[in-house]
């Protein structure tokens, strides 16, 4: 059924993603797709992957933007996947009810055994969530790697996104947004997590960590700001000083 | 917006079989078309015909055509799905309108109100049609209610414009008819302009700032995309060819859509025979040439909040 669910979920899972440590490695991009390619949404297939112009469905990617001018410019690298919306325009959209939120953790999903790839929900987001799959035809997103978190027969310590459990500078963080005692609750609340275009109102789960506000100044430590002028010295390094001044 | 040439060649069909299909089933059991025969077999034929035609080619952009029929189920959320049901629900009182005009030659009591039924379907189904692109926020040029009212018109002018051509083919030309179709040409031309003034003057929702939300920071531009080659985004939602044209292409669609109707509608009034059914058929060719190229239009001309990402400045 497309609506969304009647009651808020309990569990609102979801990511906060912090744009003051993201460097743009990609490595969240590579590791959903090898994720994915072989799990829940499988395959996520790519055309032409050697040619001239390949093209493929990805269902995270990473962009890079240049913010603010001159001595305040700074670039901050901007990964984005499905925000999985409290009000998700993709769900209601679809016309056969295989775009669904779940009740029991706010996640967003494609049954893709009833997908007809119209491409509705894909224009529905304004956030460019989701890809239709050039090979199966069906449309693929974010799952929130559904079968990893809930997976037993993974170790507990690697039951969370392929893309959080990647990341060298633990920009990514999974977790319960719903529970104001979380960690990403807390993490959200203490930097000022953001949503992504508040004014579409699709009031999205994942939150952003703005670039926290840089140093312009070292700290003092005492020290003299410049160096005393080197004296001229006497003896043989003084008479080597002169000549090699000259 | 990538305007996929089955879409267009859809909304332009659909729209206009609806439109025939709602002047029809209002103006025949008011006795102002005569309830002949061949008169039904070609005008029914020819709304009919455009819908199924449409409605077919509509299939033809899915990426499992075979399933098209799981499209009927989500008519409490989807205006996609409402189309749909629609679409077959207005089949039946439009087949037994039909039947009676063509197989008894009958367009009252019973068969009047099935008439009646077809043209509340034909407005229903072209609302939901209307609405699909009128419900989606990311699209600032789609997400405005006159969005409906200019389907709602070029449906009546494209289907006023063949209803004419067709009175006319039977000898059956008169003033009102003439009359109605100038109308809907002018009408729907004037709905249209006001559209174009409007999404030319609505105000951003969107832009980088807010969709990074790195507004506060400072004015964000796009350093290295995330991708060096295309992707299904930009392929369906970044089409940018026609913007450059924008301005042409709105002149060939008035010429095409509004002004050579006009004329050659107004030279048909005088000439009459023979010579006045090939201006109004030649009218209603290049009306609907006009409407096809507005409807290209309005989806090349539309843009997602999704350039904002690779590097758009608004949305």
């Amino acid at each position: 059924m497309t609506g969304l669910p009647a009651q808020a979920p309990s569990k609102r899972l979801g990511l906060v993603i912090d744009l003051d440590t993201c460097v743009g490695c990609q490595a969240c991009v590579v590791n959903c797709k090898e994720w994915n390619t072989g799990g829940y949404p499988a395959p996520l297939s790519d055309q032409d992957p050697y040619g001239a112009e390949p093209i493929g469905a990805w269902l995270n990617r990473v962009h890079s933007f240049e913010v603010g001018d001159g001595a305040d410019g700074r670039t901050v690298h901007f990964p984005k996947s499905c925000l999985h919306c409290e009000d998700a325009a993709c769900v209601t959209v679809c016309p056969t009810g295989a775009s669904y939120k779940r009740e029991e953790d706010g996640i967003v999903l494609v049954d893709e055994s009833l997908c007809i790839g119209c491409g509705l929900c894909a224009w529905a987001c304004p956030y460019g969530a989701r890809e239709l799959d050039p090979v199966g035809g069906v449309m693929k997103k974010c799952t929130l790697c559904i079968d990893r978190i809930y997976n037993e027969n993974l170790p507990v310590e690697d039951r969370e996104p392929a893309c959080v459990a990647t990341c060298p500078a633990r920009a990514r963080h999974f977790g319960d947004l719903a529970d104001p005692e979380s960690d990403v609750s807390k993490l959200v609340a203490e930097r000022d997590g953001m949503d992504l275009m508040p004014e579409m109102g699709y009031r999205p789960t994942n939150k952003y960590l703005p670039p926290r506000p840089r140093r312009d100044c070292a700290g003092t430590t005492g020290a003299p700001a410049a160096l005393e002028p080197a004296a001229a010295e006497g003896g043989f390094l003084g008479w080597l000083d002169n000549v090699l001044s000259r | 917006m990538h305007p996929a040439p089955s879409i267009v060649f859809f909304t332009t069909a659909s729209g206009a079989g609806y439109g025939l299909l709602l002047l029809l089933g209002i103006l025949v059991p008011a006795g102002l078309v005569p309830a002949d025969r061949w008169l039904g077999l070609v005008a029914m034929g020819l709304s009919l015909g455009l819908v199924t035609l449409g409605l077919i080619s509509s299939t033809f952009h899915l990426g499992h055509p075979e399933r098209a029929w799981r499209a009927l189920s989500q008519w409490r959320s989807s205006w996609l799905s409402r189309e749909g049901v629609m679409a077959l629900v207005t089949y039946a009182p439009a087949g037994l309108f039909g039947t009676g005009w063509i197989f008894l030659e009958r367009t009252d009591g019973l068969f009047a109100l099935c008439g009646l039924l077809a043209a509340l379907g034909a407005v229903l189904t072209i609302i939901c049609t209307a609405m699909i692109y009128a419900s989606l926020k990311p699209i600032r040029q789609w997400h405005d209610r006159k969005v409906v009212v200019v389907y709602l018109a070029f449906g009546v002018m494209t289907g006023a414009l063949w209803l004419n051509a067709m009175l006319n083919l039977f000898g059956q030309a008169s003033r009102w008819s003439d009359g109605l179709m100038l109308c809907a040409l002018w009408v729907a031309w004037a709905v249209k302009f006001l559209y174009w003034r409007s999404i030319a003057g609505a105000a951003v929702a969107s832009t980088p700032e807010t969709a990074t939300g790195l507004g506060a920071q400072g004015q964000v531009r796009l350093l290295d995309p995330p991708h060096t080659e295309s992707n299904y985004l930009l392929r369906e939602m970044a089409f940018r060819v026609a913007r450059k044209h924008a301005r042409k292409l709105r002149g060939l669609a008035v010429v095409s859509g509004l002004l050579a109707p006009t004329i050659l509608g107004a030279a048909a009034m005088p000439a009459g025979g023979w010579l006045g059914t090939v201006a109004l058929l030649l009218a209603a060719a290049c009306g609907t040439a006009g409407v096809v190229v507005e409807r290209w239009l309005f989806f090349a001309e539309a843009k997602h909040t999704v350039t904002l990402y690779y590097g758009a400045r608004a949305a």
